[in-house]
């Protein structure tokens, strides 16, 4: 087991290394992080000239990266164009984004596996048809459509009910805000609690599908079967024989379909105005920000290597007869 | 009901007489047919598609300037004249939202003909030889797949949203991400067909890699494939709308769904109907494909609908 987890990170640790050479190349081709300067008809072109010399935008590529990697070595990710440090930066916005994926992927599974179940468990009645056309409606509506009609539809109604903000449409939180965490609480609540809904109703519905069809699968399976023969209580079957192996399978879906979450958390947050990891990255696409674009991308790739390893850790663990060994 | 639907072609079509082939498969994609016609979701899907289509093909080919046709009505709500309103400069939403959807289409058709394409060839290889060359292109898949495809997506249209008429680039560097999900699946179709009899059959005759993967092993893969080209035009709707949505999509003078909901969103409590059409005709768009690929899957693999107990 140890053998293979070391393996795996070392595979990992390979694919974020090419990744991040693709992705470097990709990014500092595709633009010119000093247009915005060049647009402005009165700076200096010696200006321009030290900008460029600064950013290292004359040495050659193979170059530039080696920089870049040096010091993401020495624990930062360098500087952005307005020469503030990105490894501070993502650190802030990593904890805004964090405060909404991880609520959203609790709330996510939880939904998704009593909706997959309930209804495998009443398959073919109107409980199961009823879920199944507002699951594919969940699958088929973009992460910003939802986002854009629980604000307009939702928040406003009620805020304009109430003649004050109960939930916020924009920013992660009152900028205003004082006090300790407790005392924010309120405050942190009324700002998260749409986006994370948005989220939640924009992850859930392929787990629910998919957990449908695992139980389904477990409930024709013969031991199945032979556990009712045998007069074992329906409760303790659907707990001991039939919960226990379909919830195995999902485990994986969810740890794979992390990328795809962290996409929608982008979408979100630009929806939503937050200040975070999203924000982040598109205010660094749109600004040529090299060093920015990296960062968020090694970041992203780290975290859904190690998801997918977590994913097959627990698949191992979850079910016996799964063993890692030489492959 | 033992064998899959779709292995037909399994028996060469040059060993038996011509007629008795076809019939055998008119009878195996006759009972597709009916399967798929008899799902009411499916069917459901196909005719809200199907009417979406017509109707913004032959409106936008009757009236092919309405959709950028400026009046004097602005930002009137929905009316006999103009049903969906008109948005602040005056243009028919009605008009918009057809063209919409056929740019929608456009741009998703081209991404799931790439990803078939691709995505066919790469499992194809893949699970056909198996080996150094099974091992290289999954590792090139897994590495696509590390970095969110919006991520990735989004840097990508930045560089093209310059463009004018941008449509096109979109579709390519959409396809250029899609096809992984059907390369994963066709080399796992492949490992399987290619310890089959009829393959070993092929070669034993002589055929060549090439005839083996092309003229037997893909028709006999050709289910899931369809049933993934159907949920990866769904996708591409997806990903194209979220690109306009966020201003790197389709550009204006252009006119696509997404591009409508992100110029409506700011008006959407006042002038609900710039942001509620839109977004509707968006979720019916997608939600029909997916009835349809859903029932394509049902239709081509009964053996996963039947449920005991």
């Amino acid at each position: 087991m140890a053998s293979y987890i070391l393996r795996r990170l070392f595979i990992g640790v390979g694919v974020l290394l090419i990744s991040s050479v693709l992705v470097f190349v990709l990014v500092a081709a595709s633009g010119d992080p000093l247009a915005l300067l060049r647009q402005n008809p009165l700076t200096p072109p010696a200006t321009i000239h030290a900008r460029a010399v600064q950013l290292h935008l004359f040495d050659p590529l193979w170059q530039r990266y080696w920089i870049w990697f040096s010091h993401v070595l020495r624990g930062d990710f360098g500087l952005n164009v307005n020469n503030i440090s990105v490894g501070h930066q993502l650190h802030l916005k990593a904890i805004v984004t964090a405060r909404m994926v991880i609520l959203s992927v609790v709330l996510a599974i939880v939904l998704a596996i009593s909706v997959g179940v309930i209804a495998a468990l009443r398959h073919d009645t109107i409980v199961d048809r009823t879920t199944s056309v507002v699951n594919f409606i969940f699958l088929s509506v973009p992460v910003f459509v939802i986002g854009l009609v629980l604000k307009t539809f939702v928040a406003v109604p009620i805020d304009q009910h109430f003649h004050r903000v109960v939930l916020a449409t924009a920013g992660e939180q009152n900028p205003l805000a004082t006090g300790n965490f407790f005392q924010r609480f309120p405050d942190y609540l009324s700002h998260s609690l749409l986006p994370t809904m948005t989220l939640v109703l924009a992850t859930y519905s392929s787990w629910a599908i998919y957990q449908r069809s695992t139980v389904l699968d477990v409930m024709d399976s013969d031991y199945v079967r032979l556990a009712r023969a045998k007069g074992i209580s329906p409760r303790r079957v659907l707990l001991r024989h039939i919960l226990r192996n379909a919830l195995i399978p999902v485990t994986t879906i969810i740890a794979l379909d992390f990328a795809g979450l962290l996409g929608g958390a982008v979408i979100t947050e630009t929806v939503y105005g937050w200040n975070g990891l999203g924000r982040f990255f598109l205010d660094g696409v749109n600004g040529q920000d090299t060093n920015v674009v990296l960062a968020y991308l090694l970041l992203t790739a780290t975290i859904v290597i190690l998801f997918n390893l977590v994913a097959d850790i627990l698949y191992g663990v979850l079910d016996p007869r799964i063993r890692y060994g030489k492959s | 009901m033992t064998n899959p639907p779709i292995e037909v072609p399994e028996t060469s079509a040059n060993i038996v007489s011509a007629d008795g082939m076809d019939f055998e498969a008119r009878g195996q994609w006759a009972m597709v047919l009916r399967r798929f016609l008899h799902n009411g979701q499916a069917m459901t899907g196909l005719v809200g598609f199907t009417v979406m289509l017509l109707v913004s093909g032959v409106y936008t080919a009757l009236y092919p300037n309405q959709f950028s046709q400026l009046s004097t009505s602005y930002n009137q709500g929905p009316s006999a004249a103009h049903i969906f309103g008109t948005n602040g400069i005056g243009i028919d939403m009605l008009a918009q939202i057809l063209k919409g959807i056929l740019q929608d289409l456009q741009v998703a058709v081209l991404v799931a003909a790439m990803s078939v394409v691709i995505g066919t060839l790469v499992g194809a290889f893949a699970g056909y030889y198996g080996g150094k060359i099974d091992n290289l292109l999954m590792r090139f898949v897994d590495l696509v797949l590390v970095i969110p495809v919006l991520v990735v997506l989004i840097m990508l249209a930045h560089i093209v949203a310059q463009q004018a008429d941008n449509w096109f680039y979109l579709a390519i560097i959409i396809g250029a991400l899609s096809w992984t999900y059907i390369a994963r699946l066709v080399r796992a179709e492949f490992l399987s067909l290619r310890e089959r009899d009829f393959v070993e059959a092929s070669r034993a005759l002589g055929a060549s890699d090439w005839r083996i993967i092309s003229r037997h092993m893909i028709p006999n893969a050709i289910g899931p494939i369809i049933v993934n080209a159907t949920i990866t035009v769904a996708g591409a709707i997806v990903l194209e709308a979220t690109l306009s949505y966020l201003g790197l999509g389709i550009q204006p003078p252009a006119v696509s769904l997404g591009l409508l909901i992100e110029q409506g969103q700011s008006a959407a409590t006042t002038e609900y109907w710039l942001f509620v059409y839109p977004a509707a005709f968006l979720l019916a768009l997608i939600v029909s494909v997916f009835f349809i690929g859903d029932g394509l899957r049902a239709a081509l693999d009964p053996r996963k609908n039947r449920v005991r107990s």
